[in-house]
């Protein structure tokens, strides 16, 4: 599988997401003017400030030649990962639904917590009479507070959209229902706040980011 | 070229922390009697075609979602 990596101006976190896609096949980056995403299976729409978040966090990117080619592979079935920045890329662009507010406490946060993913993520599923699987990721935002209209939430949660929450007493923006990233009505596109691409390597304490990365690859191989 | 002004604020029920922030250090400065804060944005443009102004709204000014939009013709 051949990963894509956007990079716009103002994107800081491109670097590890490459490096987390290269361990589970090839990738390149992906200047946010490339119109040709040709030869590229999966995308990650990676973490930063995309054209310094004027307007509102990801509202200019939205509008990028890359984003266009994106939507594209998005409604052909191919994985998508947006992670912090690049889920408010996605959410902006109507590829996922909801958007993401102000941390309710208003201050940027950095800090490594527990996410429970939905046990129907293949690769995520405790093994029969496990426990509940808790993936330790870093957060670092400032807008990370998930909102949508509580019918639009119901509808998620019926639908087995919401693919990852924090796990209880972790919420740490007041996000609706502790949800931290959601998927397409397809599930082959995928958002969430914390950063699944700095949680692949031992020496930063959890390769839990990389089940992530497994588990939006396998959504996109049966959407 | 027409001039126009863009008032964009958060949706009625939708938390507004910087409008909460403000609204509480106002007791402390002595500004009584005052509630229901809210802080949005103020987008000023010049406009050969008002008439495309709410798409542009629509499309990338406001995020319908989740903000209000007001358009003033000047």
């Amino acid at each position: 599988m051949i990963w894509g990596v956007l990079q716009f101006p103002g994107s800081c976190d491109e670097r590890d997401a490459l490096h987390a896609c290269s361990l589970l096949g090839e990738a390149r980056l992906v200047w946010h003017e490339e119109r040709d995403l040709s030869g590229v299976d999966a995308v990650v729409v990676p973490g930063g400030f995309s054209y310094g978040d004027y307007l509102r966090a990801g509202a200019i990117a939205r509008f990028s030649p890359a984003m266009e080619a994106v939507a594209e592979l998005a409604a052909a079935g191919a994985p998508v990962l947006g992670i912090c920045n690049g889920f408010q890329v996605l959410c902006e662009a109507g590829l996922l639904p909801g958007a993401l507010l102000l941390n309710e406490s208003m201050r940027f946060l950095c800090r490594q917590l527990d996410l429970i993913a939905d046990p129907a993520l293949e690769d995520l599923t405790p093994p029969e009479g496990g426990q509940v699987l808790h993936l330790s990721i870093p957060a670092k935002h400032g807008e990370g507070r998930y909102y949508a209209p509580e019918e639009v939430l119901d509808h998620l949660e019926a639908n087995g959209q919401v693919a990852y929450r924090y796990a209880p007493g972790q919420n740490p923006n007041g996000s609706a229902r502790d949800i931290a990233g959601v998927r397409n009505e397809a599930g082959n596109v995928v958002g969430l706040m914390p950063h699944p691409e700095h949680a692949v390597d031992p020496l930063t304490g959890s390769t839990d980011g990389l089940r992530i990365f497994e588990a939006v690859a396998a959504a996109g191989a049966r959407a | 070229m027409p001039k126009a002004r863009v008032l964009i604020r958060p949706k009625e029920g939708i938390l507004d922390p910087q409008g909460k922030a403000v609204e509480r250090a106002l007791p402390a400065l002595g500004f009584e009697g005052i509630e229901h804060v809210h802080v949005g944005r103020m987008v000023e443009l010049e406009a050969e075609d008002p008439e495309r102004l709410a798409e542009l709204c629509e499309k990338l000014l406001a995020n319908p979602l989740i903000e209000d939009y007001e358009i003033q013709n000047l």
